[in-house]
């Protein structure tokens, strides 16, 4: 079955749905399986529990300065487009960010890259009074900009401190990504791109630039790629003692 | 003693219109401090990705653990049945009604998205505690404006002792979800401490009735009613002994905290750090705010009425300090995110040694602005309704004087 909407990031979303539908639809027939693809659900069906995703972030081949993913996220979800002229630097949304660690008794250094770590228990979604921070079925967690009153309770809450609140009013933003003035918003996983089948733009960016640190893809899928460097080598979870399962994992730290 | 005769205050005098005045100002202050925070969004606040809760909060968040403390008053000759208090019934329900009318003005308007307050009260996440305070402070007002009518409405009379027991459950319970948004926090090496619920309700006794004290002595002052020496005698020791219990509390806090090395370093920047948060635990909170009272209250001094007012004043400063250094200082220190590890380098202030705050003049008055709010609540209430006793003198109040 083609992905729908692969062609180009631009398509608009009604279009884009549009078309999803529409040949979702024409590929019904009595008898016929309508859909046999490990990675992307078809666009008109719900979303569902039967995949989790997840990344694993190798640290060992994250390279120090390296700012790649964090500029690919920017680009991909408009944070770079010039809004947020009044903002200070403390106030600027920053949906991911390189960390570089020491560990203090043995001086190991290391270089990650730091975003929301779509928990399975997440506690941003048990504070948020009228849930608009939510789990989708499939593990993303995400912030519905239409009920986020804006208490920044979330981010009171999240260990991880993944998520930013819009000190001012922001014009361009991309119809995928909506962003609005007092509200939280965080990481999607690039939900629009995963919806077509595709990486986050961040693990995209890490490949294009040679260093192929993250891994995307389905932590229920046995066969993914995801699934088997896991099962491979040992990974962590930041903050594992509070048992949130996040899907993110990281080795080498 | 004497049957009880309420009686509107006059209110027609020029010191009134100034009072009104004043605080209407404050009030209009606030309102142009919101539009100006919220036309242009937050940037134009301190608060920032890492202290996302400032100065409003810490006003909105010290009026509502205050309200359900000056309730107390009225549970005390409701539930407790103690006959000098029931005189004061009446104003402590008002005065409950207005701080948290008064607190949650300034954190509704303290909101990213205060226009969608219908939303908050449409769409509910019952995992969140949030979500329950808004039930509890709804049913809260609710609850004490049928204990007030019964009060009031001598045909219901025979009902109010059921709804003052109504009333004195439900603040507990309010309180409890007051300090649970800090309790249930698990991330933040500050909060994430069963204690904070029990420690909110007893900050709530202490400052609720300092702030009841203020209000009766001011009030019956400037309308020149007669206010006896037992009432204030009484309240000022049971004051003493709520200001004794908070010290407790934050003691067995921070000694937990002590003893456990994980939370050595919020201990370490909170209690012997080099910010404001230090300062004003040490010298607002404990000394001014509650070692001071204490001395005042149970010393010679706590004979003189200015003295009591002073004392009562020091703990309101010391209570406003304290959800300062808990809710501010709370977040200035750093999360913990990778235990064990030295952050070198973050573009997201996960690297700081500790996270700044400056308050600006808009946020602050927003804050203040709420204490305004409440009193004008309280000076209107007062003019219109019969919330006072035209005497609270000895004779009047007192169930072991002769009349």
């Amino acid at each position: 079955m083609s992905k729908p909407g692969s062609e180009t990031s631009k398509i608009s979303r009604r279009k884009f749905l549009g078309t999803g539908i529409t040949v979702a639809g024409m590929s019904v027939a009595p008898g016929v399986s309508l859909i046999n693809v490990a990675e992307a659900r078809p666009l008109d069906q719900p979303v569902s529990s039967k995949q989790r995703w997840g990344i694993l972030v190798d640290a060992n081949k994250c390279s120090k300065g390296c700012t790649s993913c964090v500029d690919a996220c920017f680009t991909e979800n408009g944070l770079n487009r010039g809004d947020e002229q009044h903002s200070r630097p403390g106030q600027k949304a920053q949906w991911i960010r390189k960390i570089d660690l020491r560990d203090k008794s043995t001086g190991h250094e290391v270089s990650l890259p730091l975003f929301c770590q779509h928990c399975e228990h997440p506690p941003c979604t048990d504070v948020c009074p009228t849930g608009a921070s939510f789990k989708r079925k499939d593990g993303l967690v995400l912030v519905d900009k239409h009920i986020c009153i804006g208490c920044r309770y979330c981010m009171m809450a999240c260990p991880y401190k993944a998520r930013s609140f819009i000190h001012e009013e922001l014009t361009h933003q991309f119809e995928y990504a909506p962003r609005g003035k007092g509200t939280v918003e965080g990481c999607t996983l690039c939900v629009h791109r995963v919806d077509q089948g595709r990486n986050p733009a961040c693990v995209d960016a890490c490949n294009a630039a040679g260093h192929k640190a993250m891994y995307f893809g389905d932590l229920k899928d046995s066969n993914s790629e995801v699934s088997k460097q896991l099962k491979m080598h040992s990974s962590k979870a930041i903050r594992a003692d509070l048992e949130l399962n996040p899907g993110i994992r990281y080795r080498g730290i | 003693m004497n049957k009880i005769n309420y009686q509107e205050i006059e209110g027609s005098s020029s010191g009134f219109i100034a009072l009104l005045g004043i605080l209407g100002i404050f009030v209009l202050a606030g309102l142009g401090a919101t539009y100006y925070m919220e036309h242009n969004g937050h940037y134009v606040t301190g608060m920032n990705n890492q202290i996302v809760w400032g100065l409003p909060h810490v006003f909105a968040v010290f009026l509502i653990v205050a309200a359900s403390g000056a309730l107390n008053v009225a549970s005390i000759g409701t539930v407790f049945g103690k006959t000098l208090y029931k005189p004061l019934g009446r104003l402590s329900s008002l005065l409950a009604i207005a701080l948290l009318a008064g607190g949650l003005a300034v954190l509704l308007l303290d909101l990213g998205r205060p226009d969608r307050l219908i939303v908050a009260m449409t769409y509910y996440n019952f995992k969140s505690i949030f979500a329950w305070n808004i039930i509890l402070y709804s049913g809260f007002f609710g609850i004490t404006i049928v204990y007030v009518w019964m009060m009031m409405e001598k045909r219901m009379n025979k009902y109010y002792r059921p709804a003052g027991m109504a009333a004195f459950i439900w603040r507990l319970i309010l309180t409890t979800g007051t300090g649970s948004i800090f309790g249930f926090l698990v991330a933040r090496s500050a909060y994430d401490a069963a204690i904070m619920a029990p420690m909110f309700i007893i900050m709530s006794f202490s400052f609720g009735l300092a702030i009841f004290l203020l209000v009766l002595m001011l009030g019956y002052n400037w309308t020149n009613r007669p206010l006896g020496d037992a009432i204030i005698y009484r309240l000022k020791n049971l004051l003493g002994v709520f200001v004794a219990a908070v010290m407790y509390f934050v003691l067995v806090f921070h000694l937990t905290n002590l003893y456990e090395t994980e939370h050595h370093g919020v201990e370490r920047f909170i209690l012997a750090g080099n910010t404001i948060h230090t300062t004003l635990f040490w010298v607002v909170q404990i000394i001014i705010g509650s070692i001071v009272p204490l001395i005042i209250l149970y010393s010679k001094l706590g004979r003189s009425r200015m003295w009591v007012g002073m004392a009562s004043l020091f703990i309101i400063i010391g209570g406003i300090a304290q959800m300062y250094v808990i809710i501010i200082g709370g977040q200035a220190y750093p999360l913990n995110i990778f235990p064990g590890m030295e952050v070198l380098s973050s573009s997201f202030g996960d690297a700081a040694a500790y996270h700044a705050y400056s308050p600006s003049l808009a946020e602050t008055v927003l804050g203040v602005s709420g204490i305004a709010i409440a009193l004008l609540i309280v000076v209107l209430g007062v003019r219109v309704l019969k919330f006072m006793p035209d005497s609270l003198a000895d004779k009047d109040v007192d169930p072991h004087q002769k009349a």
